[in-house]
């Protein structure tokens, strides 16, 4: 069983996920309600990604983890738990606390570079995906199979 | 209430989840290129069910598993097989708790299904459970798991497939989150197993029906609320005693609702999602009966929840109809394919028991010269009701359940005594809504959340 995620507050990083190898997700625009960009780091090399949903590169991720990430990884941390995310994208913290922070710390000490995989697209359609889940009707018909979830006070 | 009866040993229970681990032992491994010992514990599933009806086909499946040749056909097989097995541990363990308990279980009468699902759905779900059977628990990746999301997004909005999409979407992240499964130190045998053959098992047409048999109209006295919930689905059931407006015997009911949702909703986000679903939701927070007119009904005893067919009654308190009109009340039965030992949650009442943490802070109520399990997380996030307040409980209505090989008590409400005066606490209290101080942060940091998720989606959507 998998903990469930921890409560956050989700206008600036409306969506986040350790998926497909990667912690990736939608972060909202500071200037344009519209737009959201697409930002991923990938496990084991921590290649990182950045660009609009329309494709179009940030500005920010050159040579650098931009605005956009760290923000992602910040709210990554909130929603799974810094050890979680340390664990999946295989980052070694050696006796560093694990934070945001040390994080951010121990990967970009790689110096990684630019991801080119283009996953922008599968990521965003991910997004939606998980909104659609908003869309979809409630049924009082039971579902036994939820037996198997139970509940759990333990947080992420 | 026997609990002394629900420590002691069940005939013949070993045997059957020695066959049942065999099995379990052998899918984890992968069924692609068996090896010896994977096709020693195919053979002991077969042998154990070899004196019933499944007896030919499954030793069939077994060989051809077993020498890596099994075809869909063999999965479902070998499914019906572990379920065969398991359903008798079911029964073994429903019949314990019927003497524990004293009370009469009513005779299951499940009308034959009419198949009216999208097959080629199903036949997708059963191909991907097949794909991952051949790699096993041990030989799965992401690339294996991911194929599950596309039958999931395309079953999720029909109502028919709810049951199955429910499943595959929580099994599926499950299995993600624990990708590659060669680096797993530890494997949930016989979860991912129970997992895996119950989706099986529904890919087959018609097995997830459960049909209307009947309408109840009379009183519904609500006990509890037990919620079940994984990153992306969340059912909420209220436990009650029905008693008919004919004067006829009560029985125990449950009335549910459930929702798929977004990960990120969760704590009082469920109950929001759930609450207008299910009017029960808020009779249960205002600790008050329903009145319930031509109700429909499954064989099983769960209402198909219509808020149109009921209104809110008479204030009634779970305890007082715990102690009075549970007693006497007849347990609903189980249907034939969903006899299973995680599907025993048998509402029951405690009270004279002592308390008692363990060094490792496992937690027994003492009663009687006999020591039940209680599992104190298994308690909705949003709710008043902690694992401390459990642990210095004197009564206690609860689910019983059996985990790991032991009876487990659930705790739904307790009742303990504050300077001198019975104080009780309800898992469900907040369900319909609270003006705790607590529980209203927890409602508008849900609702902030919803609203943001909305207000994306109508932006994104539908553009």
């Amino acid at each position: 069983m998998i903990a469930p995620a921890r409560p956050r507050k989700l206008a600036k990083v409306p969506f986040v996920e350790l998926a497909d190898g990667r912690m990736q997700g939608v972060v909202s625009s500071g200037s344009d309600i519209g737009r959201v960009y697409v930002s991923s780091i990938a496990a084991s090399t921590y290649a990182y990604g950045c660009s609009t949903n329309n494709n179009r590169p940030c500005g920010g991720a050159r040579g650098w983890y931009c605005n956009h990430i760290r923000a992602l990884i910040g709210e990554a941390v909130l929603q799974y738990g810094a050890e979680r995310v340390a664990r999946y994208l295989k980052v070694d913290l050696a006796d560093a606390e694990p934070s945001g922070d040390s994080l951010i710390d121990a990967m970009f000490a790689t110096r990684p570079g630019a991801d080119h995989s283009g996953a922008a697209a599968t990521v965003f359609s991910r997004f939606l995906r998980h909104l659609a889940y908003l869309e979809l009707a409630p049924t009082t018909a039971p579902l036994p199979e939820m037996q198997w979830f139970p509940p759990t006070r333990a947080v992420a | 209430m026997r609990t002394d009866l629900l420590t002691e040993s069940v005939d013949g229970l070993d045997e059957a989840l020695a066959a049942v681990d065999a099995f379990d032992g052998a899918l984890a491994a992968g069924l692609l290129r068996p090896q010896p010992a994977q096709a020693a514990g195919l053979t002991e599933l077969a042998d154990a069910v070899a004196g019933t009806p499944l007896a030919d086909r499954v030793a069939e499946a077994a060989e051809k598993a077993a020498a890596g040749a099994a075809g869909e056909d063999h999965f479902v097989a070998l499914a019906a097989a572990r379920t065969a097995l398991l359903g008798s541990v079911h029964d073994a363990l429903a019949h314990r708790v019927g003497e524990a308990t004293g009370r009469g279980r009513a005779a299951a009468d499940v009308p034959a299904p009419t198949a009216r699902e999208a097959v080629n759905l199903l036949a997708a779900a059963r191909s991907w459970l097949s794909d991952l059977a051949r790699c096993g628990w041990q030989g799965m990746d992401h690339e294996v798991v991911s194929g599950a999301a596309q039958v999931v997004s395309a079953m999720l909005p029909d109502p028919e497939l709810r049951r199955l999409a429910t499943l595959l979407d929580g099994f599926a992240a499950e299995l993600a989150a624990s990708c590659p499964g060669a680096s797993l130190e530890r494997v949930p045998e016989r979860r991912w197993a129970d997992l895996w053959a119950r989706a099986v098992l529904l890919t087959v047409p018609g097995a997830a029906e459960l049909p209307e048999t009947g309408t109840l109209t009379g009183r519904l006295l609500p006990l509890g609320v037990d919620v079940q919930e994984h990153a992306t689905a969340v059912q909420a059931q209220v436990h009650a005693v029905f008693e008919p407006a004919d004067g006829s015997a009560a029985r125990l009911v449950r009335a549910g609702v459930s929702v798929p949702k977004p990960d990120t909703v969760v704590g009082a986000g469920l109950w929001q999602l759930l609450r207008p679903h299910l009017s029960l939701l808020e009779a249960v927070g205002e600790g008050r009966s329903m009145e319930l007119t031509d109700m429909p009904v499954t064989a099983e005893g769960d209402l198909l929840w219509d808020n149109e067919r009921a209104r809110a009654g008479e204030s009634a308190d779970a305890f007082v109809t715990a102690r009075v009109a549970l007693p006497t009340a007849t347990d609903g039965p189980t249907a034939p394919l969903d006899r299973h030992p995680s599907r025993i949650a048998v509402p029951v009442f405690l009270e004279g028991y002592a308390a008692r943490q363990d060094d490792d802070e496992s937690l027994y109520f003492d009663l009687a010269g006999s020591a039940l399990a209680v599992d104190a997380d298994r308690i909705p996030s949003a709710s008043p009701l902690t694992p401390e307040a459990v642990a210095k409980s004197g009564a206690c209505i609860g689910l019983l359940r059996w985990d790991a090989g032991r009876f487990v008590l659930q705790a739904l409400a307790v009742e303990s005594t504050v300077r001198k005066k019975a104080v009780a606490l309800h898992a469900g209290a907040w369900a319909g809504g609270t003006t705790d101080k607590a529980g209203v942060k927890a409602e508008k940091a849900a609702t902030d959340a919803v609203k943001v998720l909305r207000e994306r989606a109508g932006k994104l959507l539908r553009k």
